[in-house]
């Protein structure tokens, strides 16, 4: 990418920074569960993503943060056009794109690219890197002959690769060089979104915070917004300007970083911040951790009320039959906002409560 | 009391391309009761280690010694290693889905392991001690869900099942290789306070591996940091994390994102892991190290005292006073380079500083 368009990108995305470039309203995805056999009857349905919102602000980060079958990756996958929403509304600079033909979707996908966790399993073994990172240009004809290996090379550059490995295959690179290829590759168009799908939790530390470091070089020269899902939360609070916190398809806590790191008001998330292991004994040794008693449900036939009671240390009566909207608790920013009844107060000791919960299930 | 002393322990397997040397000489000691953390990257070797201990890495050419309880390891034959695998020893792997087998029941594989070791069990004891072992792990319901095929239980519990097959026979030692790495924050979280307190209840030693230093913080009560098949670094827990003396440690601890510093840029190592068939010269590390001395070049360190009270042992040039994360340790640091960077080093510190990674 020359200078000047990258100079032209970041003044078109200075002059508008507050806007939102990408929102999502009241999404649903459900999967349908059919029977097996002749007659493939629907009997449930995975309830994937059951009514969620956001805002991405352009040139910003969000975090999405939750554990497996919380539904971030399927948000993600509804966001970029890759499944068909069953409710709700996408909307892309303006335009909505929820549910468009693939014809109609051709000019959006060239804004949306994800970056994948798996740097192995998302590059094509048999084919050369350089032909790896032109398909975009390839598939949306955008450029030709020389120009695309020239173009080719210079995103190899701006990402940290050698330019004349251009003929070499994905099995001669490192994971984390990999995974630069992917960054490439989602590049070449110059999109305005990136979504990265755990675009790290492939890779071991020291290579984890090279990739790091480039996606905040990125952002910053091309005036660049991403989604980010990741399940490390120390990773989420490095690169997130605000972070939405998914459990069981639905939106837990959502507030800028801060907030949400500093005073986390939903008993979830601030399970999963003392869970996270930090690398410091004597903090390892003083913190509080809040264990949880069993595993994340069924997204098929979730928890009636709000879908953490089975699990929260706090849960009373009232959590089983009535689910709490997402909304503003008491003391907190106008963008902190947290779904549930008895929010989690400053000094309060949830990890007491949690091990007395599990000593009496 | 030791319970296992490894000496000089080398692991090579020939291949193709050229011998890998895998392990390249490693020694340490565990004491019943308790933990010590292996952390390294991806190919630092701290996983062939742990299989060649127990004889799980046919082809391998293996020297040195492995003494646990007496024996070394490392001469046993199959027959007496089958004796002590599962008894005496036991593994937790990463991955519990495909260590369970999916077409028998997990009660039924975990009683199979009983009546593989106590010859005069009968089936119905192996099946009690079965549910008796689940319930211990914290599995609900233990006696139904003894009859549950592994796909019908979630990933923590596969190896909270894996945990209950591993405590079986009341081992020694565990080996739990990245036990945690699959599951989600949560659920980590609940396998490492139910290790913690097994190990507690009975005194089993327990060699973790990982490459998760938040997890290694978290339980360990000694460490050894890996690099390309040697031992850069060990010591107790709070020397390794507050006053590390190899820059590879050094670098793994300063490039985890942390809460101080959010938004701000990482420090990361530069550059890529060697290739163990084909190992730089002298210091496996130097080619990434940003203190790279003249003398690493050419000269491999071997692991010298950092600190006369505990066993900190660093292989590393830099002097021993060199070590920690503040200013005055970065100034010795500094000095010291000013000092024996002369000839072969400076080379390779302009091209550590001119890794994509360095510049901002």
């Amino acid at each position: 990418m020359t200078d000047e368009s990258a100079a032209a990108v970041m003044t078109s995305a200075q002059s508008s920074q507050d806007d939102v470039l990408v929102r999502v309203d009241n999404l649903v995805k459900y999967f349908p569960v059919r029977t097996a056999g002749y007659v493939r009857r629907t009997v449930g349905h995975v309830q994937a993503v059951d009514g969620v919102s956001l805002a991405i602000p352009r040139g910003k980060t969000l975090g999405l943060v939750g554990e497996t079958g919380s539904g971030k990756s399927t948000l993600a996958r509804c966001i970029a056009g890759l499944l068909p929403v069953t409710s709700g509304q996408v909307t892309f600079d303006g335009d909505d794109i929820t549910n468009l033909s693939r014809r109609k979707m051709i000019p959006y996908r060239r804004e949306i690219q994800m970056i994948f966790q798996d740097p192995y399993g998302s590059l094509n073994p048999r084919r050369r890197v350089g032909a790896i990172i032109a398909d975009p240009f390839a598939i949306h004809k955008t450029v030709a002959g020389n120009e695309r290996k020239r173009r080719v090379q210079e995103l190899m550059e701006r990402v940290g690769l050698n330019p004349e490995h251009y003929n070499r295959f994905p099995a001669e690179f490192s994971g984390g060089q990999r995974q630069r290829i992917g960054v490439a590759r989602a590049l070449a168009l110059r999109p305005k979104l990136i979504i990265c799908d755990e675009p790290v939790s492939a890779l071991d530390v020291s290579i984890q915070a090279q990739v790091l470091n480039l996606l905040a070089d990125l952002q910053r020269d091309y005036g660049l917004t991403y989604l980010f899902i990741a399940h490390d939360l120390e990773v989420v609070r490095h690169v997130s300007d605000s972070v939405t916190v998914m459990y069981l398809g639905r939106v837990a806590e959502e507030g800028s970083r801060d907030a949400v790191y500093r005073t986390p008001r939903h008993p979830y998330t601030a399970a999963l911040l003392s869970a996270a292991p930090a690398a410091d004994p004597d903090a390892a040794a003083s913190r509080q951790r809040i264990i949880l008693t069993g595993d994340i449900p069924s997204p098929i036939d979730p928890p009636s009320g709000c879908r953490f009671h089975p699990r929260c240390p706090k849960a009373r009566e009232l959590c089983g039959q009535e689910d709490p909207p997402l909304e503003v608790k008491a003391g907190d920013g106008p963008t902190h906002l947290t779904a549930c009844h008895f929010p989690v107060e400053a000094g309060e000791n949830l990890a007491a409560a949690a091990a007395a919960r599990r000593e009496s299930p | 009391m030791t319970l296992l002393e490894v000496e000089n322990l080398t692991v090579s397997f020939p291949s193709a391309d050229g011998v890998v040397r895998a392990v390249r000489g490693v020694s340490f000691t565990l004491e019943a009761g308790q933990t010590l953390g292996i952390v390294g990257e991806s190919g630092s070797g701290k996983t062939v280690l742990t299989q060649t201990l127990l004889g799980l890495t046919p082809g391998a050419e293996i020297t040195g010694k492995a003494i646990f309880g007496g024996t070394d390891l490392l001469q046993l034959s199959e027959n007496q290693m089958r004796q002590v695998r599962g008894s005496r020893i036991s593994v937790i792997f990463q991955d519990p889905l495909t260590s369970l087998h999916p077409l028998y029941r997990v009660g039924w594989q975990i009683a199979e392991m009983i009546r593989a070791h106590e010859k005069d069990i009968t089936k119905k004891q192996a099946a009690e001690r079965a549910v008796e072992l689940l319930g211990r792990v914290g599995i609900p319901n233990p006696a139904q869900r003894v009859n549950d095929y592994p796909h019908q239980f979630s990933g923590g519990m596969r190896q909270r099942a894996m945990i209950a097959m591993a405590m079986s026979l009341s081992p020694q030692m565990i080996i739990a290789d990245e036990p945690t790495t699959a599951l989600d924050a949560t659920v980590q979280a609940q396998i490492l306070d139910l290790l913690l307190k097994l190990q507690q209840e009975s005194h089993t030693a327990l060699l973790m591996i990982t490459h998760d230093l938040g997890v290694v913080a978290d339980i360990a009560d000694n460490v050894m940091v890996m690099y390309a098949g040697r031992a850069a670094e060990k010591g107790p827990k709070h020397d390794i994390f507050y006053e590390p003396h190899h820059p590879y440690t050094k670098g793994l601890l300063e490039s985890i994102p942390n809460s101080s510093a959010a938004g701000e840029r990482l420090r990361p190592i530069p550059g890529q892991p060697p290739s163990l068939i084909n190992l730089p010269s002298g210091c496996k590390f130097h080619p990434r190290c940003t203190y790279v001395l003249d003398r690493c070049v050419t000269e491999e360190p071997g692991l010298r005292e950092i600190s006369s009270d505990t066993a900190h042992l660093s292989a590393c040039w830099l002097p021993a006073r060199a070590a920690g994360l503040g200013g005055e340790a970065e100034k010795i640091r500094e000095e010291t380079v000013r000092e024996s960077r002369m000839g072969a080093a400076v080379e390779v510190a302009e091209a550590i500083a001119a890794a994509p990674e360095v510049q901002a």
